[in-house]
């Protein structure tokens, strides 16, 4: 979560500053002595990138390619087997409904997150006693450790003696088999994660609605513009680039959401809640088979990567506008 | 502040800011352990909870003093221990005595990465034929454990009572006494059937008690087991919700009076005695066909010496494993965390000792291990056996496919 708000925080700051790049650049008096000041703040973070990001990438991308077992942790030994590892991961039973499942996952959470969290950060937008105090609640979901929530969540969803189904029985609704039933199951798993997501949603939505000049909805309201209109015709199209900005990093939080997952059902019942990151893990830390481990992630970073695309394009059109 | 000084400054600033990656990439290189004072040793376990780190330290000092050593000992959570082992061996640093979990045993053995305790003479005569089984790797015994669990049926005394019924001792009677045990909010008998290896460790006795085997999955001993399973859970004496139990919450429903009669180990008979007012007994695993023996499955740790290139130092690690697994150890041990003396010499003088330990010792003398058959193949079966139960309990498959399903998966 620390590397997400970091992350967040790092490219709004990028996005905002674009504009202010068109200075007019001055002429170069002390030419080395500035360069060399600008490279000592580039190897900071070229540093960083190489060891941290660089390094991981490229070597969990050789470890798909090679035998890696628990073998290999003493003899060092990883036999090259070229594409094997990715044959194994797209012949296997579980990789046609694990992908399925990612992609439900995925947007699944991410239209509840986004409907539920715009929804609070508009309702906050409005000043009214106590709105700071539970805007700052409403943070609660993002302080909790992933683990213990999803411990809570497994009580809370239980079919027998859970609060949910208890609460549900009074009004005569038949307990709900929330962890148990492979129909039901990915459901419960959203909802959980939807839960844990609104806090990102409102926090970033929350300060792009601060952005709009109180200007626009008050020469809108004497244009007639109110409620709905003003949401549509002023808020909306302001919003565009943050919600591009929440909706991009939040498929590429969601799709490789592993602890919630493993949490609730661990994968289960009979496979229903297996997605891509789930399957990486199983491979790479329950079976030690590193290599097929690695071909699974390697999967996912492309698809995390094809939106990380998008989003640096989306990103670059709303500058050029 | 000048252009000038400041310009300086954010040198300063982006330097010292390079500063830490450069120290953190000298860091790296220490670590190692290897001392020659052979007299100093490093252990490696998983009791990193109460009250069982306190047991095993007091356990482990008393031998490190009779073999005149001292030991610098880590505990790591269980889950960790796997990982922990595989970073120590990419990295040379080893301890000089390695627990393990006994199915893991074999996996570790095959990346070489142990050393054989015949080595250093170390004897291994007198411990059950599943136990050294369990710590062999082709051929060679590698890890000996000081003590064992199992699982048996444990049983609430006031519910059965107040239904007139005795313990079952076959499946047929495990049925009618489930389903004459369920009502209300309380179900008959729970155990858990989760999606992980603990759910394949559960359902091993009913499989192995009726005749079933992990080489050959897909057969009607197993499905006959499954069978029952399924037939416990579609008739409602068991919860829907045993897919997603773990053997804690198995014991957490059977201790809110939730469950009358559970599959568990013993293990968990601390905290079942921490509530007085819960009156439980434990008996062996049902069996299917009169005639039959009940086989559980055999749990426990096994102690090993890694490989670590220091003979003089092996050497007093073995000697400190043979005085760990030695008779006067394993009582105490037993005593102490509920758990089986793996020498069945010492199963009378145990069970006189500790009665409410009977079945659980009677079990542990015909208890199999999971890697004895299969060795670094097991955790294939156990995958396979926990996704055939998931797929029929769950009714995605029938009992009849569901093996092949989940072996296809």
């Amino acid at each position: 979560m620390t590397s997400q708000s970091l992350q967040t925080a790092g490219e709004t700051k990028i996005r905002f500053a674009g504009p202010a790049k068109s200075q007019p650049r001055r002429p170069r008096v002390r030419f080395d002595r500035e360069t060399t000041t600008k490279v000592l703040f580039v190897v900071p973070a070229g540093l960083f990138m190489v060891l941290y990001f660089g390094y991981p990438v490229v070597k969990n991308l050789t470890m798909s390619f090679q035998d890696f077992t628990t073998k290999t942790f003493f003899t060092g030994e990883a036999p090259w087997i070229g594409v094997q590892n990715y044959v194994t991961v797209i012949s296997s039973n579980l990789f046609g409904p694990a992908m399925l499942n990612t992609a439900l996952f995925t947007i699944g959470s991410i239209l509840g997150q986004f409907v539920i969290g715009m929804a609070l950060a508009v309702f906050f937008n409005k000043k009214f006693p106590l709105s700071g105090f539970l805007r700052a609640m409403l943070l609660l979901p993002w302080l909790l450790p992933l683990i213990v929530a999803s411990a809570t969540w497994r009580s809370i969803l239980d079919q027998d003696s859970g609060i949910l189904n208890q609460f549900l029985g009074t009004f005569g609704i038949p307990a709900v088999p929330w962890l148990t039933s492979p129909s039901v199951a990915l459901i419960a798993v959203i909802i959980v994660n939807i839960w844990i997501g609104i806090p990102f949603n409102v926090t970033l939505l929350y300060g792009g609605l601060q952005d709009i000049p109180a200007e626009l909805y008050e020469a809108g309201a004497l244009d007639g513009a109110t409620g709905w209109k003003s949401f549509w015709h002023i808020t909306w199209p302001n919003m565009r680039p943050v919600v591009s900005v929440v909706l991009v990093l939040g498929v590429v939080y969601t799709i490789k959401v592993l602890d919630i997952i493993l949490g609730l059902t661990n994968g289960g019942p009979a496979n229903a809640t297996q997605t891509i990151a789930v399957r990486s893990y199983q491979e790479s830390f329950v079976n030690f088979q590193f290599g097929v481990g690695a071909a699974f992630s390697n999967i996912l970073i492309l698809i995390s990567l094809v939106f990380a695309i998008i989003y640096l394009r989306a990103n670059r059109r709303a500058v050029d506008e | 502040m000048n252009i000038r000084t400041k310009k300086h400054m954010y040198k300063v600033l982006a330097l010292a800011a390079v500063a830490p990656f450069v120290l953190s990439a000298c860091g790296g290189g220490n670590a190692s352990n290897s001392g020659g004072d052979a007299s100093k040793l490093t252990l490696l376990d998983y009791y990193n909870n109460e009250p069982d780190n306190t047991i095993m330290k007091g356990a482990i000092d008393k031998c490190a003093a009779e073999v005149g050593v001292s030991i610098s000992r880590e505990a790591v959570p269980g889950k960790d221990l796997i990982q922990k082992v595989l970073q120590k061996s990419s990295s040379k640093t080893l301890p000089d005595v390695l627990m393990l979990d006994n199915p893991d045993l074999q996996q570790i053995a095959a990346t070489g990465g142990l050393a054989p305790l015949s080595d250093f003479g170390v004897d291994t005569s007198g411990f059950a034929k599943g136990m050294l089984e369990a710590g062999s790797y082709q051929g060679k015994v590698y890890g000996l454990a000081p003590t064992a669990n199992t699982l048996g049926l444990f049983y609430n005394k006031k519910l059965l009572a107040a239904a007139g019924l005795k313990p079952p001792t076959t499946w047929a009677e495990l049925k009618t006494t489930a389903k004459a045990l369920t009502k209300g909010s309380q179900y008959g008998v729970a155990f858990s059937a989760i999606a992980t290896y603990e759910g394949a460790w559960q359902f091993l006795p009913f499989m192995w008690t009726n005749g079933g085997d992990e080489t050959n999955l897909d057969s009607p001993q197993n499905r006959e087991a499954l069978q029952l399973w399924k037939d416990l859970v579609d008739s409602g004496s068991a919860s829907k919700g045993v897919i997603n139990w773990s053997q804690g919450d198995v014991k957490d429903q059977f201790m809110a009076g939730k469950t009358a009669m559970m599959i568990n180990g013993p293990w968990q008979i601390p905290a079942l005695d921490a509530d007085k007012s819960l009156e439980w007994g434990s008996v062996q695993v049902p069996i299917n066909k009169p005639g039959q023996t009940p086989v559980a499955p055999l749990g426990g740790e096994v102690w090993t010496v890694p490989q670590t290139g220091n003979k003089a130092k092996q050497a007093k690690a073995a000697e400190f494993i043979s005085c760990f697994t030695k008779d006067s150890t394993q009582l105490s041990l037993s005593e102490a965390r509920y758990t089986v003396p793996t020498k069945p010499a010492l199963a009378k003088e145990f069970v006189a000792k500790m009665p409410t330990m009977e079945s659980f010792t009677e079990q542990v003398a015909n208890a199999r291990s999971r890697t004895g058959k299969l060795g670094d193949g097991w955790p294939k079966a156990a995958t396979t056996i926990y996704t055939a139960i998931q797929l029929a309990l769950t009714g995605k498959a029938s009992v009849g496919d569901a093996f092949k399903q989940a072996a296809n998966g």
